[in-house]
């Protein structure tokens, strides 16, 4: 199914400054890059469209997803997935539960196990699901967050400075990975980044707040 | 939350619980200290016994007592928390001091009162280890220096338990000041150690640690337990009089205890408006200090007295400790031998079975007060999490006033109430009495690491599909096992340690091991009150060591939860 996301005239304020004023459509497998100065407002967007928008923020404007408005929905039933600069492994968790937590729970049974197995395959970690999440590298955990967020089966994808903290080499692979993925399941993606890169790499649209 | 109860109404609930029973025991005290107490069939008002209270020979001694003992012990106790901060803070002796801290908070106030008694009595370690060689005592000599006349062996006892508490209420407030950077620059500006700590980190340290400090003035001032171990009977202090009034069989002279809580409340606030007053003048005085540009002032010196206050500190309590364990398993012990002639597990085995009794209820109580607490407190700080409440600083305040409340002022008041009320004392009170001091506690020693909780974790689990109890029961809680369980050994040590509340609420029917020892006190029973500070202590420490090793074993393959 490909989804068409709109943010649909959204503005949000802080103490009766607007931060924000943006209204654009991505289209499905498309990435729109928001790119600006730190303290510009790019990660309050991410949170509006996910729902965790603290409450001394104000904001307008719908997001529509295929013409559903997604504010209407709480945070956990948007089917938004997010990635941030750091992996936010549950590091109480291996990595294998780690995936199963992001799994949808109708995969039952034998298929769960299966499921994951195969989603470590995908990213090259076979055989890792045992493993504590700190035991593995920057980039091992990458992926790993990235299958945890995939597995989940989002319907848009969000990526806060999701590549800034990997070195240099990783963070062509990773990207590349990301934008890959996300084509193949046709997402709509939203990228928040400072590093014009990031930007280019993603080839689409781009969106520049100022302050 | 959709279902059953919103946990929207926790953060009131919470303040009713904690400050519910002060405000009632308050109200209570009132009426009795004019003379109105149907209970006794006394229904007339007035003034008599304020009168009877200040025509007590024993007053104006115990009103001294109450100021000097309240503003020397906190003093003294602030002023060695900040000579061991200054001058060591991030060094290896000062990592061992903070090390030490936890267990050494947790030991309850008797026990380490009756250890420091044991150290410094003409009796006690301290003295045998140097006779007869050096001192030629063949017996003990006839000086006072526990339950001395001026209450200088209860200051001692005070501030070997308030160092520790200041000490640790400081390096939390120290990692939000950036203490680090203000020392290296004041050094780097030519500034001593010490001189430069002060005058760059303490003020903001100061800001943070206020509220706590007020709670030790306050504290100190009306301390019954430690007062009752180390301080003079004859007259007591205005709190131990209090005690002694209300557990007179005879009803009127609760109407006398009532009005000396009055005074003992009116001294607190009273001594808090000075200390008030005392911070700005040193405020001023500080500024002036740094206008002047003096680099250093006896820095070395500072440093050595520090270090040593801390040490004696630390070994004041710790061998305090070790004493009442050998007198618990002394035979015949004879003056001025360091240890005992024989060993023996007879005062072991003749208080067994009492210690198992008590032991059981001071338990369920710990258990059940400390129960509530932490689920109140994780509500608490959960609902904060979910619909954005912030804390006010006058939610703070809040946090400490039941700390602040001298004991003595409003127990009294709560126990006549339930009296008057035809209210049972027994279990159910005295759990909610202890909840009251256990909360402050448990919520203090948990917010900062709920708070530090990286939310993004929570933002992650929610696009994954979890709901708000998903998140907080399968991410949030097991993420912060440690803080947790932490959480847990602090509310138990404090309702442990807790005398007042039992005693009164409970109406001399329920015993606990605090208040077995406590009532030791009197008889000077050496092995027995060893047997009882031990098992005291055991209880109190035994949670902590528990928070340590758990999240070890629990998370023994986690290593980004097993390492911090």
């Amino acid at each position: 199914m490909n989804h068409e996301l709109h943010l649909d005239n959204i503005r949000i304020s802080k103490d009766g400054r607007e931060l924000i004023a943006i209204d654009q459509t991505v289209a499905a497998g498309e990435v729109l890059s928001v790119m600006g100065p730190s303290g510009a407002g790019k990660s309050t967007l991410l949170n509006y469209i996910i729902g965790t928008l603290p409450s001394d923020f104000k904001a307008t404007g719908a997001v529509l997803l295929n013409g559903a408005d997604l504010c209407a929905l709480p945070s956990n039933q948007r089917q938004v997935g997010i990635l941030f600069q750091d992996d936010l492994l549950f590091p109480h968790m291996s990595v294998g539960q780690n995936l199963a937590f992001g799994l949808s729970a109708d995969i039952r049974g034998a298929d769960r196990p299966a499921r994951i197995d195969q989603a470590l395959t995908e990213i090259g970690l076979e055989g890792f699901a045992d493993r504590d999440p700190e035991t593995l590298s920057g980039g091992q955990k990458a992926r790993v967050a990235l299958m945890r967020m995939l597995l989940s089966e989002p319907r848009v994808l969000l990526l806060d400075e999701a590549f800034s903290r990997l070195d240099t080499e990783r963070r062509d692979q990773i990207r590349t990975l990301v934008f890959d993925t996300a084509r193949a399941r046709q997402l709509p993606v939203i990228m928040v980044t400072h590093d014009q890169a990031d930007a280019d790499a993603a080839g689409g649209p781009v969106f520049y707040l100022t302050d | 939350m959709r279902r059953g109860i919103s946990i929207r109404w926790l953060p009131l609930l919470t303040v009713l619980a904690m400050l519910g029973p002060v405000v009632a025991g308050l109200l209570g005290t009132i009426a009795p200290a004019f003379g109105y107490l149907p209970a006794a069939n006394m229904t007339e008002r007035t003034v008599a016994p304020f009168v009877d209270l200040f025509r007590w020979g024993g007053f104006p001694h115990a009103v001294m007592l109450s100021v000097t003992t309240g503003f020397l012990a906190t003093s003294l106790s602030l002023l060695i928390t900040v000579l061991i901060i200054a001058g060591w803070h991030g060094t290896r002796a000062f990592n061992l001091i903070r090390r030490l801290l936890s267990p050494l908070l947790s030991v309850p106030h008797a026990a380490s009162a009756f250890g420091i008694a044991f150290l410094i009595t003409p009796s006690g370690w301290v003295a045998r280890a140097f006779s007869p060689w050096l001192t030629g005592w063949e017996r003990p000599p006839d000086v006072l220096i526990v339950q001395d006349h001026w209450g200088l062996a209860m200051v001692v006892g005070l501030v070997a338990k308030e160092v520790p508490f200041l000490l640790l209420m400081s390096l939390a407030a120290l990692g939000q000041v950036n203490a680090k950077s203000s020392a290296t620059i004041a050094a780097a500006l030519g500034y001593g150690r010490v001189t430069g700590w002060l005058k760059t980190v303490f003020p903001r340290v100061y800001a943070q640690i206020r509220l706590p400090v007020y709670v030790v003035l306050a504290y100190s001032m009306s301390t019954v337990d430690v007062a009752i171990v180390l301080g003079p009977n004859t007259p007591p202090t205005l709190s131990v009089q209090i005690v002694k009034w209300m557990s007179d069989p005879d009803l009127a002279m609760r109407l006398e205890a009532a009005a000396a809580a009055l005074v003992q409340l009116l001294l607190v606030i009273g001594a808090l408006i000075w200390w008030r007053g005392g911070e700005i003048v040193v405020g001023i005085l500080g500024a002036k200090w740094v206008m002047r540009g003096t680099r250093s002032f006896g820095d070395n010196a500072l440093r050595v007295v520090g270090l040593g206050a801390g040490v004696l500190v630390c070994t004041g309590v710790l061998l305090g400790l070790v004493s009442l364990g050998v007198w618990s398993v002394a035979g015949l012990w004879s003056y001025p031998d360091v240890l005992p002639d024989s060993l023996s597990a007879r005062s072991w085995s003749r208080h067994w079975g009492n210690i198992f009794d008590t032991g059981i209820t001071t338990l369920l109580i710990a258990v059940c007060a400390t129960f509530i607490a932490v689920l109140l407190t994780l509500g608490c700080l959960e609902a904060e999490y979910r619909f954005d409440f912030t804390m006010s600083e006058r939610g703070v305040f809040l946090l400490y006033l039941p700390l602040m409340v001298p004991q003595t002022a409003f127990l009294p008041g709560l126990q006549t109430l339930m009296l008057s009320a035809g209210l049972k004392s027994g279990f159910v009170p005295v759990v909610l009495a202890h909840l009251v001091f256990v909360l402050p506690y448990v919520f203090l020693s948990l917010s900062d690491p709920f708070r530090a909780w990286d939310v993004r974790f929570g933002t992650i689990a929610a696009a994954l599909g979890r709901s708000a109890n998903g998140v907080f029961w399968r991410v949030r809680l097991p993420m912060l096992l440690a803080p947790v369980l932490t959480a847990v050994a602090v509310g138990f040590a404090a309702s442990v340690g807790q005398y007042l509340p039992t005693l009164l609420v409970g109406g001399g029917r329920l015993s606990t091991l605090t208040t077995e020892a406590v009532a030791l006190a009197a008889g000077g029973d050496r092995r027995a009150i060893g047997v009882y500070g031990l098992a005291q202590t055991v209880a109190a420490i035994l949670p902590f060591a528990a928070a340590l090793l758990l999240p070890q074993i629990i998370w023994r393959n986690r290593r980004g939860l097993s390492d911090a």
